[in-house]
Protein backbone atom coordinates (compact mmCIF):
# COMPACT_ATOMS: atom_id res chain seq x y z
CA UNK A 1 0.00 0.00 0.00
CA UNK A 2 1.21 3.48 -0.76
CA UNK A 3 2.50 5.35 2.27
CA UNK A 4 0.45 8.44 3.05
CA UNK A 5 2.27 10.41 5.71
CA UNK A 6 0.33 11.90 8.57
CA UNK A 7 1.56 15.38 9.35
CA UNK A 8 0.52 17.63 12.21
CA UNK A 9 0.97 21.36 11.67
CA UNK A 10 0.84 23.82 14.56
CA UNK A 11 0.01 27.25 13.14
CA UNK A 12 -0.05 30.53 14.99
CA UNK A 13 -3.32 32.40 14.85
CA UNK A 14 -2.05 35.76 13.63
CA UNK A 15 0.27 34.94 10.73
CA UNK A 16 0.58 31.30 9.76
CA UNK A 17 -3.02 30.20 10.17
CA UNK A 18 -4.15 33.28 8.27
CA UNK A 19 -1.54 32.44 5.63
CA UNK A 20 -2.90 28.89 5.38
CA UNK A 21 -6.38 30.34 5.19
CA UNK A 22 -5.27 32.56 2.34
CA UNK A 23 -4.01 29.50 0.48
CA UNK A 24 -7.49 28.05 0.88
CA UNK A 25 -9.49 31.13 -0.07
CA UNK A 26 -7.18 31.63 -3.06
CA UNK A 27 -8.08 28.06 -4.08
CA UNK A 28 -4.49 26.91 -4.17
CA UNK A 29 -4.12 23.17 -4.25
CA UNK A 30 -1.75 21.44 -1.88
CA UNK A 31 -1.27 17.99 -0.39
CA UNK A 32 -3.96 16.89 2.00
CA UNK A 33 -1.66 15.11 4.44
CA UNK A 34 -1.52 17.99 6.88
CA UNK A 35 -3.82 18.27 9.89
CA UNK A 36 -3.60 21.76 11.26
CA UNK A 37 -3.88 22.82 14.86
CA UNK A 38 -4.38 26.52 15.44
CA UNK A 39 -2.68 28.01 18.48
CA UNK A 40 -2.67 31.64 19.54
CA UNK A 41 1.09 31.99 19.17
CA UNK A 42 3.99 29.78 18.11
CA UNK A 43 5.31 30.49 21.61
CA UNK A 44 2.36 28.48 22.91
CA UNK A 45 3.59 25.30 21.26
CA UNK A 46 5.10 23.34 24.09
CA UNK A 47 7.61 20.57 23.43
CA UNK A 48 5.01 18.20 24.89
CA UNK A 49 2.65 18.97 21.97
CA UNK A 50 5.30 17.93 19.48
CA UNK A 51 6.29 14.78 21.38
CA UNK A 52 2.63 13.80 21.88
CA UNK A 53 2.01 14.23 18.15
CA UNK A 54 4.88 11.85 17.37
CA UNK A 55 3.91 9.15 19.85
CA UNK A 56 0.30 9.26 18.70
CA UNK A 57 1.36 8.45 15.16
CA UNK A 58 2.45 11.63 13.37
CA UNK A 59 5.13 10.99 10.74
CA UNK A 60 6.12 14.64 10.68
CA UNK A 61 5.43 17.78 12.69
CA UNK A 62 5.37 21.23 11.16
CA UNK A 63 5.57 24.34 13.32
CA UNK A 64 4.79 27.74 11.80
CA UNK A 65 4.84 31.21 13.29
CA UNK A 66 5.20 34.87 12.37
CA UNK A 67 8.49 36.04 10.86
CA UNK A 68 11.09 37.20 13.40
CA UNK A 69 10.19 40.68 14.57
CA UNK A 70 6.54 40.27 13.52
CA UNK A 71 5.17 38.32 16.49
CA UNK A 72 1.81 39.59 17.67
CA UNK A 73 3.08 39.09 21.21
CA UNK A 74 6.54 40.54 20.54
CA UNK A 75 8.67 37.59 21.56
CA UNK A 76 6.67 34.36 21.16
CA UNK A 77 8.25 33.24 17.92
CA UNK A 78 11.78 33.60 19.34
CA UNK A 79 10.75 31.40 22.22
CA UNK A 80 9.40 28.93 19.68
CA UNK A 81 12.69 29.02 17.75
CA UNK A 82 14.70 28.27 20.87
CA UNK A 83 12.42 25.41 21.86
CA UNK A 84 12.61 24.05 18.33
CA UNK A 85 16.41 24.04 18.28
CA UNK A 86 16.55 22.29 21.65
CA UNK A 87 13.90 19.78 20.61
CA UNK A 88 15.92 18.97 17.49
CA UNK A 89 18.88 18.11 19.69
CA UNK A 90 16.69 15.91 21.84
CA UNK A 91 14.81 13.98 19.16
CA UNK A 92 17.97 13.08 17.30
CA UNK A 93 19.26 11.51 20.54
CA UNK A 94 16.08 9.47 20.73
CA UNK A 95 16.56 8.20 17.18
CA UNK A 96 14.00 10.39 15.40
CA UNK A 97 15.24 12.01 12.18
CA UNK A 98 15.50 15.80 12.56
CA UNK A 99 13.84 16.22 9.16
CA UNK A 100 10.58 15.07 10.71
CA UNK A 101 10.31 18.27 12.73
CA UNK A 102 10.30 21.49 10.74
CA UNK A 103 9.96 25.14 11.69
CA UNK A 104 9.05 27.78 9.10
CA UNK A 105 7.91 31.38 9.29
CA UNK A 106 4.71 32.04 7.31
CA UNK A 107 3.15 35.50 7.26
CA UNK A 108 -0.53 36.23 6.72
CA UNK A 109 0.12 37.09 3.08
CA UNK A 110 2.18 33.99 2.28
CA UNK A 111 -0.55 31.58 1.17
CA UNK A 112 1.54 30.43 -1.77
CA UNK A 113 4.58 29.79 0.42
CA UNK A 114 2.42 27.77 2.81
CA UNK A 115 1.10 25.56 0.02
CA UNK A 116 4.64 25.02 -1.26
CA UNK A 117 5.90 24.29 2.23
CA UNK A 118 3.22 21.65 2.80
CA UNK A 119 4.01 20.02 -0.55
CA UNK A 120 7.75 19.94 0.00
CA UNK A 121 7.46 18.78 3.60
CA UNK A 122 5.04 16.01 2.62
CA UNK A 123 7.54 14.92 -0.01
CA UNK A 124 10.37 14.84 2.53
CA UNK A 125 8.33 12.74 4.94
CA UNK A 126 7.14 10.40 2.18
CA UNK A 127 10.78 9.74 1.29
CA UNK A 128 11.68 9.14 4.96
CA UNK A 129 8.84 6.65 5.33
CA UNK A 130 6.66 6.02 8.38
CA UNK A 131 7.92 7.18 11.78
CA UNK A 132 8.59 4.10 13.92
CA UNK A 133 8.06 5.81 17.23
CA UNK A 134 4.47 4.70 17.85
CA UNK A 135 5.40 1.01 17.60
CA UNK A 136 8.67 1.49 19.46
CA UNK A 137 6.78 2.79 22.49
CA UNK A 138 5.24 -0.65 23.05
CA UNK A 139 7.14 -2.34 25.87
CA UNK A 140 9.22 -5.28 24.67
CA UNK A 141 10.67 -7.96 26.90
CA UNK B 1 -4.60 -10.92 71.55
CA UNK B 2 -8.25 -10.26 72.05
CA UNK B 3 -9.15 -6.58 71.93
CA UNK B 4 -5.75 -5.26 70.95
CA UNK B 5 -5.21 -3.84 67.52
CA UNK B 6 -3.42 -6.32 65.26
CA UNK B 7 -0.01 -5.19 64.14
CA UNK B 8 0.46 -4.00 60.58
CA UNK B 9 2.34 -6.30 58.26
CA UNK B 10 5.06 -4.51 56.32
CA UNK B 11 7.26 -5.66 53.46
CA UNK B 12 10.13 -3.98 51.64
CA UNK B 13 11.46 -5.38 48.39
CA UNK B 14 14.21 -4.38 45.99
CA UNK B 15 14.02 -5.13 42.31
CA UNK B 16 16.46 -3.44 39.91
CA UNK B 17 17.85 -1.05 42.50
CA UNK B 18 21.12 0.03 44.06
CA UNK B 19 20.06 -0.68 47.65
CA UNK B 20 19.89 3.00 48.56
CA UNK B 21 16.12 2.88 49.01
CA UNK B 22 16.37 0.05 51.54
CA UNK B 23 19.07 2.02 53.33
CA UNK B 24 16.78 5.06 53.40
CA UNK B 25 14.27 2.88 55.25
CA UNK B 26 17.01 1.86 57.71
CA UNK B 27 17.75 5.57 58.12
CA UNK B 28 14.75 5.89 60.41
CA UNK B 29 17.41 5.03 63.03
CA UNK B 30 15.98 4.64 66.54
CA UNK B 31 12.48 5.35 65.20
CA UNK B 32 12.70 1.80 63.87
CA UNK B 33 11.58 0.75 67.37
CA UNK B 34 8.40 2.78 66.92
CA UNK B 35 7.91 1.20 63.52
CA UNK B 36 8.38 -2.30 64.95
CA UNK B 37 6.01 -1.49 67.81
CA UNK B 38 3.28 -0.78 65.29
CA UNK B 39 4.22 -3.19 62.54
CA UNK B 40 5.76 -6.56 61.82
CA UNK B 41 8.28 -6.67 59.02
CA UNK B 42 7.32 -9.85 57.21
CA UNK B 43 9.63 -9.63 54.18
CA UNK B 44 12.72 -7.52 53.62
CA UNK B 45 15.60 -9.18 51.78
CA UNK B 46 18.25 -6.64 52.82
CA UNK B 47 17.55 -7.15 56.53
CA UNK B 48 15.65 -10.37 57.11
CA UNK B 49 16.22 -13.95 56.05
CA UNK B 50 12.87 -14.76 54.52
CA UNK B 51 12.67 -16.65 51.26
CA UNK B 52 10.51 -16.03 48.21
CA UNK B 53 8.81 -19.35 49.00
CA UNK B 54 7.57 -17.93 52.30
CA UNK B 55 5.93 -15.05 50.45
CA UNK B 56 4.32 -17.48 48.01
CA UNK B 57 2.79 -19.34 50.97
CA UNK B 58 1.20 -16.20 52.43
CA UNK B 59 -2.53 -15.78 51.84
CA UNK B 60 -3.45 -13.09 49.27
CA UNK B 61 -3.57 -9.50 50.57
CA UNK B 62 -1.84 -10.69 53.74
CA UNK B 63 0.75 -7.87 53.71
CA UNK B 64 -0.73 -4.48 54.60
CA UNK B 65 1.89 -2.30 52.93
CA UNK B 66 4.71 -3.22 50.58
CA UNK B 67 7.38 -0.67 49.73
CA UNK B 68 8.62 -1.81 46.34
CA UNK B 69 11.84 -0.16 45.25
CA UNK B 70 13.75 -0.65 42.03
CA UNK B 71 12.77 -0.80 38.40
CA UNK B 72 11.60 -3.88 36.51
CA UNK B 73 14.53 -4.97 34.37
CA UNK B 74 14.31 -8.79 34.27
CA UNK B 75 11.88 -11.65 34.71
CA UNK B 76 12.67 -12.02 38.42
CA UNK B 77 11.74 -8.37 39.06
CA UNK B 78 8.50 -8.87 37.14
CA UNK B 79 7.68 -12.10 38.97
CA UNK B 80 8.21 -10.45 42.37
CA UNK B 81 6.21 -7.37 41.35
CA UNK B 82 3.26 -9.57 40.42
CA UNK B 83 3.63 -11.77 43.49
CA UNK B 84 3.84 -8.83 45.90
CA UNK B 85 0.91 -7.14 44.18
CA UNK B 86 -1.16 -10.24 44.90
CA UNK B 87 0.01 -10.53 48.50
CA UNK B 88 -0.26 -6.83 49.42
CA UNK B 89 -3.21 -4.69 50.28
CA UNK B 90 -1.32 -1.48 49.49
CA UNK B 91 1.55 -1.57 47.00
CA UNK B 92 3.77 1.50 47.09
CA UNK B 93 6.28 2.30 44.37
CA UNK B 94 9.09 3.52 46.59
CA UNK B 95 11.86 5.63 45.09
CA UNK B 96 12.68 6.92 41.62
CA UNK B 97 13.37 3.53 40.03
CA UNK B 98 10.00 1.98 40.72
CA UNK B 99 8.25 5.35 40.34
CA UNK B 100 9.71 6.32 36.95
CA UNK B 101 12.43 3.83 36.00
CA UNK B 102 15.23 5.76 37.67
CA UNK B 103 18.92 5.38 36.88
CA UNK B 104 18.55 1.76 35.62
CA UNK B 105 16.00 3.21 33.20
CA UNK B 106 18.79 4.99 31.35
CA UNK B 107 19.45 1.57 29.83
CA UNK B 108 16.52 2.37 27.53
CA UNK B 109 19.03 4.42 25.53
CA UNK B 110 20.46 1.07 24.40
CA UNK B 111 19.21 -2.43 23.67
CA UNK B 112 19.77 -5.75 25.37
CA UNK B 113 22.19 -6.76 22.58
CA UNK B 114 24.20 -3.56 22.94
CA UNK B 115 24.42 -3.98 26.71
CA UNK B 116 25.49 -7.63 26.46
CA UNK B 117 28.07 -6.80 23.82
CA UNK B 118 29.54 -4.04 25.98
CA UNK B 119 29.53 -6.01 29.21
CA UNK B 120 30.57 -9.46 28.00
CA UNK B 121 32.81 -8.55 25.06
CA UNK B 122 33.98 -4.97 24.75
CA UNK B 123 34.53 -3.57 28.22
CA UNK B 124 38.19 -2.92 29.04
CA UNK B 125 38.24 -5.36 31.93
CA UNK B 126 36.69 -8.25 30.00
CA UNK B 127 38.63 -11.20 28.62
CA UNK B 128 36.13 -13.53 27.03
CA UNK B 129 37.61 -15.20 23.94
CA UNK B 130 34.94 -17.91 23.90
CA UNK B 131 32.28 -15.22 23.91
CA UNK B 132 30.38 -16.72 26.82
CA UNK B 133 27.18 -14.94 27.67
CA UNK B 134 24.71 -15.79 30.42
CA UNK B 135 21.87 -18.01 29.26
CA UNK B 136 18.51 -18.00 31.03
CA UNK B 137 18.59 -21.79 30.95
CA UNK B 138 21.62 -24.09 31.13
CA UNK B 139 21.80 -27.83 31.19
CA UNK B 140 24.39 -28.86 33.72
CA UNK B 141 25.25 -32.40 34.82
CA UNK B 142 23.20 -31.85 37.94
CA UNK B 143 20.15 -30.73 36.03
CA UNK B 144 18.73 -27.61 34.38
CA UNK B 145 19.87 -24.30 35.87
CA UNK B 146 17.87 -21.12 35.49
CA UNK B 147 18.66 -17.46 35.90
CA UNK B 148 16.26 -14.57 35.29
CA UNK B 149 15.68 -13.39 31.72
CA UNK B 150 17.18 -9.98 30.98
CA UNK B 151 14.60 -7.74 29.28
CA UNK B 152 15.20 -5.35 26.43
CA UNK B 153 13.27 -2.54 28.13
CA UNK B 154 13.42 -1.25 31.68
CA UNK B 155 9.96 -0.52 33.09
CA UNK B 156 8.65 1.39 36.04
CA UNK B 157 6.57 -0.61 38.52
CA UNK B 158 3.24 0.83 37.35
CA UNK B 159 3.98 -0.33 33.80
CA UNK B 160 3.91 -3.91 35.10
CA UNK B 161 1.31 -3.99 37.91
CA UNK B 162 -1.27 -1.66 39.45
CA UNK B 163 0.32 0.63 42.01
CA UNK B 164 -1.60 2.28 44.85
CA UNK B 165 0.82 5.04 45.79
CA UNK B 166 4.11 6.50 44.68
CA UNK B 167 6.77 7.84 47.02
CA UNK B 168 9.35 9.58 44.82
CA UNK B 169 13.01 10.29 45.39
CA UNK B 170 16.48 8.86 44.90
CA UNK B 171 16.24 7.86 47.66
CA UNK B 172 13.01 9.19 49.23
CA UNK B 173 13.71 11.36 52.24
CA UNK B 174 13.31 9.21 55.32
CA UNK B 175 11.34 11.94 57.14
CA UNK B 176 8.68 11.78 54.44
CA UNK B 177 8.51 8.00 54.69
CA UNK B 178 7.92 8.31 58.43
CA UNK B 179 5.12 10.81 57.83
CA UNK B 180 3.46 8.38 55.44
CA UNK B 181 4.00 5.49 57.83
CA UNK B 182 2.51 7.41 60.75
CA UNK B 183 -0.47 8.29 58.56
CA UNK B 184 -0.99 4.62 57.70
CA UNK B 185 -0.64 3.45 61.31
CA UNK B 186 -3.01 6.12 62.63
CA UNK B 187 -5.52 5.07 60.01
CA UNK B 188 -5.58 8.58 58.50
CA UNK B 189 -7.06 8.89 55.06
CA UNK B 190 -4.37 8.93 52.41
CA UNK B 191 -4.96 10.85 49.22
CA UNK B 192 -6.70 9.21 46.32
CA UNK B 193 -5.20 6.01 44.99
CA UNK B 194 -2.64 6.21 42.25
CA UNK B 195 -1.23 9.47 43.56
CA UNK B 196 2.20 10.59 44.68
CA UNK B 197 2.54 10.80 48.46
CA UNK B 198 5.33 11.98 50.69
CA UNK B 199 5.99 14.96 48.43
CA UNK B 200 4.47 18.29 47.40
CA UNK B 201 2.36 18.98 44.32
CA UNK B 202 4.21 22.07 43.19
CA UNK B 203 7.61 22.47 41.57
CA UNK B 204 10.89 22.87 43.40
CA UNK B 205 11.37 26.48 42.28
CA UNK B 206 8.27 27.66 44.09
CA UNK B 207 9.81 27.03 47.49
CA UNK B 208 13.49 27.07 46.68
CA UNK B 209 15.58 28.88 49.25
CA UNK B 210 17.86 30.49 46.69
CA UNK B 211 17.26 34.10 45.63
CA UNK B 212 15.35 34.46 42.37
CA UNK B 213 14.51 37.43 40.21
CA UNK B 214 12.34 37.65 37.12
CA UNK B 215 15.42 38.54 35.18
CA UNK B 216 16.65 35.20 33.93
CA UNK B 217 18.79 35.94 30.86
CA UNK B 218 21.38 33.37 29.93
CA UNK B 219 24.01 33.65 27.21
CA UNK B 220 26.06 30.67 28.32
CA UNK B 221 25.43 27.55 30.38
CA UNK B 222 28.06 26.27 32.76
CA UNK B 223 28.78 22.97 34.41
CA UNK B 224 28.64 23.40 38.20
CA UNK B 225 32.45 23.26 38.51
CA UNK B 226 32.95 25.99 35.92
CA UNK B 227 31.53 28.81 38.01
CA UNK B 228 32.19 30.30 41.38
CA UNK B 229 28.75 29.71 42.89
CA UNK B 230 27.82 32.50 45.32
CA UNK B 231 25.70 30.08 47.35
CA UNK B 232 22.70 32.42 47.29
CA UNK B 233 21.50 33.13 43.75
CA UNK B 234 19.24 30.77 41.77
CA UNK B 235 21.38 28.27 39.85
CA UNK B 236 19.56 28.95 36.61
CA UNK B 237 20.29 32.66 36.91
CA UNK B 238 23.96 31.81 37.24
CA UNK B 239 23.75 29.71 34.10
CA UNK B 240 23.89 26.33 35.81
CA UNK B 241 21.25 23.88 34.62
CA UNK B 242 18.97 22.95 37.49
CA UNK B 243 15.97 20.64 37.13
CA UNK B 244 13.96 22.64 39.67
CA UNK B 245 11.40 24.09 37.22
CA UNK B 246 10.04 20.66 36.25
CA UNK B 247 10.67 18.70 39.44
CA UNK B 248 8.31 17.96 42.29
CA UNK B 249 9.13 19.61 45.59
CA UNK B 250 9.25 17.75 48.90
CA UNK B 251 12.81 16.49 49.11
CA UNK B 252 13.90 19.16 51.57
CA UNK B 253 16.30 20.70 49.05
CA UNK B 254 19.20 18.58 50.16
CA UNK B 255 21.08 19.02 46.89
CA UNK B 256 20.45 22.77 46.78
CA UNK B 257 21.51 23.12 50.40
CA UNK B 258 24.66 21.24 49.48
CA UNK B 259 25.26 23.79 46.71
CA UNK B 260 24.45 21.34 43.94
CA UNK B 261 21.70 21.96 41.38
CA UNK B 262 18.57 19.78 41.41
CA UNK B 263 18.88 16.62 39.31
CA UNK B 264 15.19 15.83 39.18
CA UNK B 265 14.90 12.64 41.24
CA UNK B 266 11.45 13.54 42.62
CA UNK B 267 10.03 13.31 39.11
CA UNK B 268 7.64 15.69 37.40
CA UNK B 269 5.55 18.09 39.48
CA UNK B 270 1.80 17.51 39.36
CA UNK B 271 0.37 18.68 36.06
CA UNK B 272 3.68 18.07 34.29
CA UNK B 273 3.33 15.00 32.11
CA UNK B 274 6.86 14.95 30.77
CA UNK B 275 9.71 16.41 32.84
CA UNK B 276 12.09 16.80 29.91
CA UNK B 277 9.59 18.62 27.73
CA UNK B 278 8.94 20.98 30.61
CA UNK B 279 12.65 21.59 31.06
CA UNK B 280 13.06 22.30 27.35
CA UNK B 281 10.31 24.90 27.66
CA UNK B 282 11.93 26.47 30.69
CA UNK B 283 15.39 26.58 29.19
CA UNK B 284 14.17 28.02 25.90
CA UNK B 285 12.55 30.83 27.87
CA UNK B 286 15.73 32.03 29.52
CA UNK B 287 18.20 31.96 26.62
CA UNK B 288 18.96 35.55 25.74
CA UNK B 289 19.60 35.15 22.02
CA UNK B 290 17.46 35.60 18.93
CA UNK B 291 19.53 34.44 15.98
CA UNK B 292 19.49 30.70 15.23
CA UNK B 293 23.31 30.49 15.17
CA UNK B 294 23.61 32.25 18.53
CA UNK B 295 20.92 30.07 20.09
CA UNK B 296 22.62 26.94 18.78
CA UNK B 297 25.91 28.14 20.25
CA UNK B 298 24.28 28.49 23.69
CA UNK B 299 22.64 25.08 23.31
CA UNK B 300 26.01 23.49 22.59
CA UNK B 301 26.66 23.84 26.33
CA UNK B 302 23.88 21.31 26.93
CA UNK B 303 25.89 18.28 25.87
CA UNK B 304 23.38 15.52 26.56
CA UNK B 305 19.86 16.94 26.80
CA UNK B 306 18.08 13.57 26.83
CA UNK B 307 20.30 12.14 29.56
CA UNK B 308 20.11 15.30 31.62
CA UNK B 309 16.38 15.96 31.43
CA UNK B 310 15.34 12.31 31.78
CA UNK B 311 18.01 11.15 34.19
CA UNK B 312 15.47 9.54 36.52
CA UNK B 313 12.41 9.23 34.32
CA UNK B 314 13.21 7.84 30.89
CA UNK B 315 11.02 4.67 30.99
CA UNK B 316 8.01 6.65 32.24
CA UNK B 317 8.38 9.56 29.81
CA UNK B 318 6.54 10.27 26.59
CA UNK B 319 9.38 8.85 24.50
CA UNK B 320 10.29 6.03 26.81
CA UNK B 321 13.16 4.53 24.88
CA UNK B 322 15.51 5.30 22.06
CA UNK B 323 14.16 4.19 18.70
CA UNK B 324 15.85 1.12 17.30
Amino acid sequence: MEFKPRIIAFLCNWCSYTGADLAGTSRMEYKSNVRTVRVMCSGRIEPTFVLEAFIKGADGVLVCGCHPGDCHYQEGNYRCLRRFLLLQKYIVQMGIETERLKLEWISASEGKQFAELVNSFTETITELGPCKIKDAMKIST
Amino acid sequence: MEGSKPKLKLAVYWASACGGCCVSVLDVHEKLFDVIAAADLVFWPIALDIKYEDVVKMPDSQIDVTLFNGAVRNSENEHMAKLLRKKSRILVAYGSCSHLGGIPGLANFSTKEEIFRRVYQESESTINPENIKPLPEYEAKEGILNIPVFYNDVCSLSQVVDVDYFIPGCPPQTERLLEVFVAIVSGAELTSEGSVIGAEAKAQCEECIRKKTENKRIKKFYRPWEINDDGVTCFMEQGVLCMGPSTRAGCGYRCIKGNAPCRGCYGPASGVNDPGAKMMSAIASIIDEKEPEDISRVLEDIVDPAGLFYRFSLPASLIRRKLL
